[in-house]
């Protein structure tokens, strides 16, 4: 097969790994000889009309698959045309596109060919070659095959950037019905591999004196779940996600809806879920990682152990927790003006260092590009006071989450309070 | 230009003619200095009068110049994020074009920023693509690494750039390939490439065609035939093996 349908192929096949990260590793570059350079921050060369940030070269090596999982377009018993990159393929397209800038760096994944081991020494063939042989200093991720050697595993971490096992689907038994090859003992016990592995490696950077240790994976490991493929609900997803992130410090959990596939199987749910869950599932892990809240807590802004879907998690906890409102926006400590609606981790901050100068007023809130409406119900400030009863009103939550309605309302009450 | 900034700033030169009793020294934090480095960089002609009038006020108010919400600062800020940002877009969207020159092989790009960035992120390029010889060429300025130092020189025209790469089709067949279009969202799509960089972004000509779901006239702009239909084939065989 020509290079060009090869590459159509191979791609559309990798789409459905969510991740295209490329932040987060070690600093290097070229100015030592090599090609390429990383930075900390991670670089979105493009951006697809799905919205999504195109920043690796994301390929599989091959779309075959010994494996039979239900909701994978790739799996052996799904009638599609096969095709297979030689590794020299993929190094050559991974650094024409990089010198000319279309990419931060490559990730790699591949259906199960022959054994795990056998995949998984493709993978790291690839890998190899171009840090090896060309001297490439961009970004690898690597997907890992949990059942492959410890050695190969070792040495995976060596070359690539992020490694990542998917672990699928959250409930052990949603993965034997649809994944029945798949184990997830198995997945564990090679996710708490890399994370002893990429623990060590930068405890050894942090107390090397002289030469640097050998690298793992400095960007650490990340995991996807399949999201409305099964039956799981919002609570077991982010219950599973919570795990994960404690036991072997990911840094990420992706979450991918479920979409379905040509001649998909009849164990798989017909109809997608919506979009808008997995956005929800996305800013709720983000309060679980740097909002400190807890799983219990974000769930408790829905019913049932699933999001709310209307309103994002963060609005939604708060208008279940009415009484911990309205705030004093000069007084209330970090943590309390975190859990406002409305209000982001950095506004925060700059709120903090703003009121050491004088107090901060709602119209400074506005200044910081704050959406005032939604954060006016749940802030006391010099300018503003909410009317009395309006967080307790029966109507918020619709105005609220209906801004129209709400723009008609309040502008008189506003400027009545400024 | 934006090395100057310092300098001109630095709390150890105050102005000659001061009145007497007015405060001297101008002490100014470490952030707002970042911050102005960055500003001065904005296209805005008004940037120099508001960085003046900040300082002048931050003499007798030190506490303005870390005041994130007072106006004026809010404004500061603003250029600084434009900037940046305008930084961030030329490191993602600097797209080369190799040719063949009689010293051998060269990658140039032609690039649009909005503010005067090249000097400052000229740097970014020359860590990632020390071992190529490159020219990012600009209506502002142009840089040029040729593996010994970056060199400036004045604007160029965009037809002073190559017009085209041999790699621009596999990448568009990659960026046609790598999109759901199951889940189209143009607005989230536009808000972070913006039209204004479509026209030097080789993947963008295809955006419209893979909006319209429009296969066949996308297939004609990737040179590509219609493909044949699947041949089934046995479950999970090695197709190299
Ligand atoms: S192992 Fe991976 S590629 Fe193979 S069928 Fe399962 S999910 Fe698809």
């Amino acid at each position: 097969m020509e290079l060009r349908a090869k590459l159509a192929l191979l791609a559309d096949a990798a789409k459905y790994d969510a991740s295209c990260a490329s932040s987060g590793s070690e600093k290097r570059d070229s100015t030592q000889g090599g090609l390429g350079s990383t930075e900390g921050m991670g670089i979105c060369h493009a951006y697809a009309p799905d919205g999504r940030c195109i920043s690796l070269l994301k390929l599989l090596l091959t779309n075959a698959c010994i494996f039979d999982c239900a909701y994978c377009i790739n799996r052996a018993t799904s009638n599609i045309r096969r095709a297979r990159f030689t590794v020299d393929e993929v190094v050559r397209l991974t650094l024409a596109f990089y010198r000319r800038n279309y990419i931060e760096g490559l990730f790699l994944s591949s259906g199960i060919i022959r054994s795990a081991d056998y995949t998984m020494e493709q993978l790291i063939r690839v890998a190899r070659t171009l840090r090896e042989q060309h001297g490439f200093l961009g970004y690898i991720h690597l997907k890992t095959i949990p059942d492959a050697a410890p050695e190969l595993l070792a040495e995976a971490g060596r070359w690539a950037d992020r490694l990542s096992i998917n672990v699928e689907l959250p409930q052990v038994a949603s993965l034997r019905e649809l994944a029945p090859e798949k184990d997830l003992p198995g997945i564990h016990d090679a996710m708490g591999e890399l994370s002893t592995h990429i623990a060590e490696a930068r405890e050894a950077r942090q107390t090397a004196r002289r030469a640097a240790p050998p690298r793992f994976a400095p960007a650490g490991q990340s995991t996807q779940m399949i999201i409305g493929a099964d039956n799981s609900t919002d609570g077991q997803i982010l219950g599973t996600s919570d795990g994960l992130y404690k036991q072997f410090k990911l840094r990420r959990v992706y979450y991918s809806a479920y979409s379905p596939i040509p001649e998909a199987s009849a164990a798989l749910p017909p109809q997608p879920p919506p979009l808008l869950r997995e956005h929800r599932l996305y800013q709720a892990d983000w309060l679980l990682r740097f909002y400190d809240f807890t799983t219990e807590e974000i769930l408790s802004g829905g019913e049932d152990g699933m999001l709310d879907l209307e309103a994002d998690p963060k609005l939604a906890w708060a208008l279940k927790h009415r009484d911990d409102f309205p705030l004093d926006l000069n007084k209330a400590p970090r943590e309390a003006l975190l859990r406002v609606p409305g209000l982001g981790a950095r506004n925060v901050n700059r709120i903090l260092e703003a009121r050491r100068h004088s107090r901060v007023k709602l119209a400074d809130l506005a200044r910081l590009r704050v959406p005032l409406r939604k954060v006016a119900p749940f802030l006391v400030a010099p300018d503003h006071r909410p009317p009395p009863g309006q967080i307790d009103a029966t109507g918020l939550r619709q105005k609220l989450l209906n801004p129209s309605a709400f723009a008609a309302a309040q502008p008189a009450q506003l400027s009545l309070a400024l | 230009m934006p090395g100057e900034a310092p300098d001109l700033f630095a709390g150890d030169a105050p102005p000659a003619a001061e009145p007497a009793g007015e405060p001297t020294a101008l002490v100014v934090p470490r952030d707002f200095l970042e911050l102005a480095e960055l500003a001065i960089r904005h296209s805005d002609a008004e940037r120099f009068a508001l960085l003046y009038s900040l300082l002048w006020d931050g003499r007798r108010d030190p506490g303005l110049l870390r005041n994130p919400a007072e106006a004026r600062m809010v404004r500061l800020h603003a250029m600084a994020r434009a900037v940046r940002r305008d930084a961030h877009k030329m490191h993602a969207f600097v797209r080369f074009r190799e040719i063949d020159t009689p010293d051998g092989e060269r990658s140039v790009a032609w690039f649009e920023p909005e503010h005067h960035i090249v000097e400052a992120e000229a740097g970014f390029f020359q860590r990632r693509f020390a071992a190529l010889r490159w020219s990012i060429l600009t209506p502002r300025r142009c840089a040029h690494w040729d593996g010994e130092a970056v060199t400036f020189t004045a604007s160029a025209r965009r037809a002073d750039a190559p017009a085209a790469d041999a790699a621009e089709d596999l990448w568009r067949t990659y960026f046609a390939s790598i999109f759901n279009p199951a889940r189209l969202k143009p607005d989230a799509m536009r808000a972070e490439m913006p039209k204004k960089y479509w026209k030097n972004l080789p993947e963008a000509r295809i955006i419209p065609a893979l909006m319209q779901g429009a296969e066949a006239r996308m297939r004609a702009m990737l040179g590509q035939e219609p493909r044949a239909p699947a041949r089934r084939q046995k479950a999970g065989r090695d197709p190299a093996a």
